[in-house]
């Protein structure tokens, strides 16, 4: 295991050396990550964007604690990800990572405030409180009033939305998003983009986007560009809303 | 979460009914199968539960059930009375006999011979007369089934009367009039029983040289009747045995050597299976179907306990209910059969043993479901 300090400045959310990660064994084995050096800073919007197969995904689920790397150091606010394991990295993962994903996988049987609930009730928190909370956070996206609703009742932006309620209610301080927009229209992904960077980037939080959408490269700090398993290169977003509070 | 796991389950109202139908299925078919079963394998020992007094029942050594009569000598009754312990020991006269109804029809009835003196053994309950009333000349007590059913005259304008208190059968050419009626439990071969007293059936039987069918003893206070069957076993060499120890001869005599056990068996194994793989199936196909949503908790922070929990709570709420369903469906089968000709029977054991069937069902399924959800990899949720 690496000797070194989890993260070398209290700053950095996310400190990668070295990462590597393959699928499959023999003729049949595909490395999906090589090597991959990446920091990401607290306060801080990344953007992984690249081609289909690249690793993007891989990477943010190795970030994210849901796959273990094979080799190098995975650092992630504070916490060595290799030498956690089981129930540990589970709890980790529960009170640290907010999720987002492309097909908002909410539960299609439970109301909107019970979808956002869910991180709160996996942590123990009593029902009502946490209803309660998800309510709040429902209402700081202006979904307040469809609480009670089904999932499928709402818009695609909507479910979207909700899927960032879900993701913010238990407070993380650590969001991973897997193309957030690319299912929604460019109005509907602008939107969601601009209620991420207004509830999701903060001093004390960073943010990892996976994209292929261009059109909203414009609110990332930073875009991390992948290929063939390694980052490529890591230059400024074109900071679309650089008046906004970190 | 238990609450999450319970509306993820009936939400998918489809999937939900399918799991509950299925165990429901399953839960009736071997509930109310059995309850035949039972009820079947109850009328084999029947006329036992009937006699009701006696502790000890002798015996030609050969006889394997009730109903298999080996006649015993007269004085087989004398050399019973005379072991040391034997309270008292009367004759039991009980063969098929013909009896010719009113309108010249002939059916075969299950007579009970009574010892005249104390008419010990007697019909466990009357609806019209007495037991005494067989010392009247004549006299037989019909049981109500009977009465109401296959002994019924047929009347001038073609319609059935049930047999009454008065009417005149005849048995073996010898005249025989109901004196009472009383309510036994039904045979296995469903015909119909006639009570009287033990010299009179010995005129009505076919001449034969030994006609006393079973000697019917008490103990002495303070002697069990395990050990008199033993004393009376050793004294005459006939085959004593308990009411209880008979009951269950004759029970394992059908089980054995009938196909009644394995008809039944395989009718209960059969809704089983079938249960099992509808309910097994869909609950499978409803986890599968909601493994992007377990992928998700898992992703969000639920611990394998969590997940197990929620599965579990699933499976058997759902198997609660179908088993409910299932069980209140036999009991209003048995209730809607219950002055039919059909054997039904449900005792408490029966519900354990379908609750124990459907827990296993649920638990086979959970089982599989759960496989497959602890070793789903998190990151699938990042797959589209």
């Amino acid at each position: 295991m690496a000797a070194t300090p989890p993260t070398a400045s209290p700053s950095l959310a996310i400190r990668c050396r070295g990462v590597e990660k393959s699928y499959g064994t023999g003729d049949a084995r595909v490395d999906a990550l090589r090597k991959v050096d990446l920091d990401v800073s607290l306060g801080e919007l990344l953007m992984l964007v690249g081609p289909s197969g690249c690793g993007k995904t891989t990477l943010i689920s190795v970030l994210a604690g849901i796959l273990d790397a094979d080799a190098g150091e995975v650092a992630v606010l504070g916490a060595n990800l290799r030498e956690l394991s089981g129930p540990a990295l589970t709890r980790w993962r529960g009170a640290n990572v907010g999720f987002v994903f492309q097909a908002y996988n909410l539960v299609p049987t439970l109301s909107v405030e019970e979808n956002v609930a869910i991180p709160l009730l996996l942590r123990g928190t009593p029902r009502a409180l946490a209803l309660a909370r998800a309510g709040e956070v429902l209402d700081s996206v202006g979904l307040g009033a469809r609480r009670r609703s089904a999932p499928r009742d709402l818009s695609g932006g909507q479910q979207q939305r909700v899927a960032l309620s879900r993701a913010l209610v238990h407070e993380p301080r650590l969001l991973v998003c897997d193309e957030p927009t690319s299912a929604l229209d460019a109005d509907t992904g602008h939107g969601v983009m601009e209620l991420l960077r207004a509830h999701a980037v903060r001093p004390d939080r960073a943010l990892v986007l996976v994209t292929h959408d261009s059109r909203i490269f414009g609110f990332a700090d930073r875009i991390a560009r992948m290929e063939d398993g390694c980052i490529r290169a890591v230059e400024p977003g074109r900071v679309a809303l650089a008046s906004e509070p970190h | 979460m238990i609450r999450i796991a319970l509306k993820m389950l009936v939400g998918d109202r489809a999937r939900y009914l399918g799991i509950v139908m299925g165990l429901t299925f399953a839960a009736l078919l071997i509930t109310q199968q059995s309850a035949i079963f039972v009820g079947l394998m109850t009328r084999t020992f029947g006329s036992i539960t009937d006699l009701g007094q006696p502790a000890v029942w002798v015996m030609d050594p050969k006889v394997q059930f009730v109903d298999d009569v080996k006649p015993l000598q007269d004085t087989q009754l004398l050399r019973v009375r005379g072991v040391d312990g034997v309270a008292w020991a009367v004759p039991l006269y009980k063969g098929l006999l013909k009896v010719r109804l009113q309108d010249g029809a002939y059916q075969t009835c299950n007579v009970f011979g009574l010892d005249d003196a104390t008419l010990l053994g007697g019909p466990p309950e009357m609806v019209e007369g007495t037991v005494a009333d067989l010392r009247r000349a004549e006299g037989v007590i019909v049981d109500e089934n009977g009465a109401n059913g296959k002994l019924a005259t047929l009347q001038a304008d073609g319609s059935r009367r049930p047999l009454r208190v008065g009417d005149v059968l005849e048995l073996n050419d010898h005249r025989a009039i109901v004196v009472g009626i009383c309510r036994v439990s039904r045979t296995f071969q469903s015909q119909p029983v006639l009570y009287t007293t033990y010299q009179r059936a010995t005129t009505y039987a076919p001449r034969e040289r030994k006609l006393l069918s079973f000697v019917l003893a008490d103990p002495m206070p303070g002697i069990a009747a395990r050990e008199l069957c033993d004393r009376i076993h050793a004294a005459t060499g006939l085959l004593a045995q308990t009411a209880d120890e008979f009951k269950t001869t004759t029970y394992g005599y059908f089980m054995k050597y009938t196909g009644i056990p394995i008809n039944f068996g395989i009718a209960v194994l059969l809704g089983f299976v079938i249960g099992t793989a509808i309910a097994g199936q869909t609950f499978y196909n409803f986890t599968l179907d909601n493994l992007r949503h377990f992928g998700t908790l898992k992703a969000m922070g639920a611990t394998s306990a969590t997940l197990l929990a929620m599965i579990l709570t699933q499976a058997l709420v759902a198997g609660s209910i179908g088993w409910g369903l299932g069980v209140g469906g036999a009991s209003l089968f048995g209730i809607v059969s219950r002055n039919s000709e059909l054997a039904f029977r449900m005792p408490w054991q029966l519900l354990a043993i379908s609750g124990g069937a459907v827990l296993f069902i649920c638990l086979a399924s959970a089982l599989l479901a759960i496989r497959t959800v602890l070793r789903l990899e998190p990151a699938i949720v990042f797959r589209g």
